[in-house]
């Protein structure tokens, strides 16, 4: 019997396999021929209105994943469906349905203003007039495209690309966004004021979304779920809380005092580094104990605090993590066993 | 208001494009007409020392001249620029065609048109029109029809042609897909030729050899000259019929070379 798929699973990989075959020139005439498993034995679901972050190094084979879920490339072995429909068969009737946002590939014309980019995008839709232009003008005021509508794409900074991408890809009002790497590069400002649209556009529109990413604030701000992948198959599935603790990741609060002084040893921390003879100090905390405010507050009582900046812990690190965790438990698990 | 048509919308914005670049515009169409002029002083001279070539004389020679490049100046203008794919696909913008609600091959064609190629097909019309009258040739509608067809059909002999080319360089790129999504494309762009074909190649195959079908019978025909071999007179009429077979070798091939590049088989 086959299983019935649930109506609200708007993405779901059964035993997804992508192979790439990579040739090389050995000599003038010979070519080596290289098998590369980039996605292996994957299976997922996510549910409509679930906000996944898809986390893993470089070549993790997030971004294959991906382009599997659109069509743009097609399984070697395994099962693919978006929004129920098979992605590489059928192609264009599911490009109406998702919006997907490169951040390292742009969609739009670079030539032309992104006025003109958003009305050639309605007219490839085939969206009327009355569809578009109030969706538009929307999509204009919350992510503040209004300054730079007339500017060729070519000339826009980074962050007002991507804005442009984003606004690009949602313009069909898609019940599914995919993003990968969507803050790629991005500064600090630009990359919140993206993450608060996307939030918005969620809550408003109850938008799926799906974001391949490197950086853990995308995760934290955006995700309610994260899978994390490796080696092209699924390495964890569930929240952040959960993935940090599985790993004991630890966040730093950066202090620059007033004065040079001894190694602030407080309460909820551990002094990673001391420079400057004191004036700058470095301490790892577990956000599952304490919050960084706390350990501020701490620091704050017994020391003069000039500045302060906070680092998450890198996904690459956390990934790692994972692995070794993992792997110790294995060998604990064998040393009962024997 | 209907639903604007998707390539129609996309073809006329590249247009209005062109035109607001007035200067570079107008420099590159009249680079395009010297191009043609100075072709067609090579053919003029070359048959103007002999009385005939081929069994052609200057004006006759200049008829095929005009027929060829005419229909070839008018497929290069439409799809010409598919031979920039292996861009697209180096650099990974073709996955940007693929996430739209539209046909790959379509989006390729409407994302540019070089209008200055408009400078050969002058060059062309010109030709044709001085060289006509200079030949036997009757003036009726028989000859109008003749030269409607060779048109219409060496166009799309042309265009299908470059299509071909085009879905061939799916596999010339190698490992064009993979090699993209590996490296995330761009960097190593930059070191590849612009195109694969040898420059000599492109030419015997996009030109000579269909000019044959789309040129040379029809005005034997037309000029009711023996053809090649004792071939029949009526092949002069046959290049719609000839592109009908290319476009469908053509369509075949872009099929496969998409099939390919989506990797959902050999």
């Amino acid at each position: 019997m086959t299983r019935r798929t649930s109506p609200e699973v708007v993405l779901e990989v059964r035993d997804l396999v992508r192979d790439y075959v990579v040739r090389r020139p050995v000599g003038r005439f010979r070519r080596e021929r290289r098998v590369v498993r980039a996605v292996d034995g994957l299976s997922l679901q996510v549910r409509a209105g679930e906000a996944v972050g898809f986390i893993g190094a470089n070549g993790a084979g997030k971004s294959t994943t991906v382009k599997l879920l659109t069509g743009v490339l097609v399984p070697t072995s395994g099962t693919v469906r978006t929004c129920g429909l098979e992605p590489s068969r059928q192609r264009r009737e599911l490009a109406r349905r998702i919006g997907v946002v490169f951040g390292q590939r742009s969609q739009l014309w670079w030539d032309l203003p992104l006025a003109e980019s958003f009305r050639l995008l309605a007219a490839i839709h085939r969206l009327p007039r009355p569809a578009w232009e109030p969706r538009l003008a929307d999509l204009v005021d919350r992510l503040d495209l209004g300054g730079f509508l007339t500017t060729p794409v070519r000339q826009l900074s980074l962050g007002q690309r991507m804005r442009g991408e984003v606004a690009a890809a949602l313009l069909h009002s898609p019940g599914v966004l995919l993003l990968d790497e969507p803050t790629i590069g991005l500064d600090v400002l630009a990359s919140e004021r993206l993450r608060r649209f996307l939030r918005s556009e969620r809550e408003e529109h109850g938008t799926t979304l799906l974001l391949t990413t490197h950086d853990m604030g995308d995760v934290q701000r955006l995700c309610d779920r994260v899978l994390v992948v490796d080696g092209g198959r699924l390495a964890y599935d569930g929240d952040l809380p959960g993935l940090a603790r599985r790993v004991g990741a630890q966040r730093v609060l950066v202090v620059d005092l007033a004065a040079p002084g001894p190694p602030l040893h407080v309460e909820g921390a551990t002094v990673l580094a001391v420079e400057g003879d004191g004036l700058r100090q470095r301490l790892a905390f577990s956000p599952e104990r304490t919050t960084a405010a706390e350990v501020l507050a701490r620091v704050a009582a017994v020391a003069d605090v000039r500045d302060l900046s906070v680092e998450e812990p890198d996904v690459a690190d956390v990934v790692r993590q994972l692995y070794a965790a993992a792997a110790q438990e294995q060998r604990r698990a064998g040393d009962r066993e024997s | 208001m209907g639903e604007p048509s998707p390539y129609r919308a996309v073809l006329a914005s590249r247009v209005r494009a062109q035109f607001s670049y007035r200067v570079s515009f107008a420099s590159d169409v009249v680079a395009n007409v010297a191009v043609g002029v100075s072709e067609f002083a090579v053919v003029y001279v070359v048959f103007s020392r002999v009385d005939t070539l081929g069994g052609l004389d200057v004006w006759q020679a200049a008829l095929v001249f005009a027929l060829a490049n005419l229909t070839f100046a008018l497929a290069d203008l439409a799809v010409g620029h598919l031979d920039r794919l292996p861009r697209h696909l180096r650099a990974g913008t073709l996955d940007a065609f693929l996430l739209r609600p539209a046909s790959l091959l379509g989006q390729l064609a409407t994302s540019e048109v070089s209008l200055k190629r408009l400078g050969r097909v002058g060059v062309a019309l010109a030709v044709l029109v001085v060289a006509l009258p200079r030949t036997d040739a009757p003036a009726d509608l028989r000859t109008a029809a003749l030269l409607v067809t060779a048109t219409v059909g060496g166009t799309a002999v042309f265009a299908a042609v470059f299509v071909l080319a085009g879905a061939l360089q799916f596999w010339l790129v190698e490992g064009a897909e993979a090699v993209n999504s590996i490296t995330y494309g761009g960097s190593n762009a930059a070191s590849y030729p612009a195109s694969v074909f040898p420059d000599p190649l492109r030419w015997a195959f996009t030109y000579v050899v269909p000019a044959t079908f789309v040129a040379y019978l029809p005005v034997l025909t037309l000029l009711g000259l023996p053809g090649p071999a004792g071939s029949p007179s009526w092949l002069g009429w046959c290049s719609p019929a000839a592109a009908l077979v290319v476009a469908g070798v053509a369509g075949l091939a872009w099929r496969a070379g998409v099939r390919y590049y989506t990797g959902a088989g050999s």
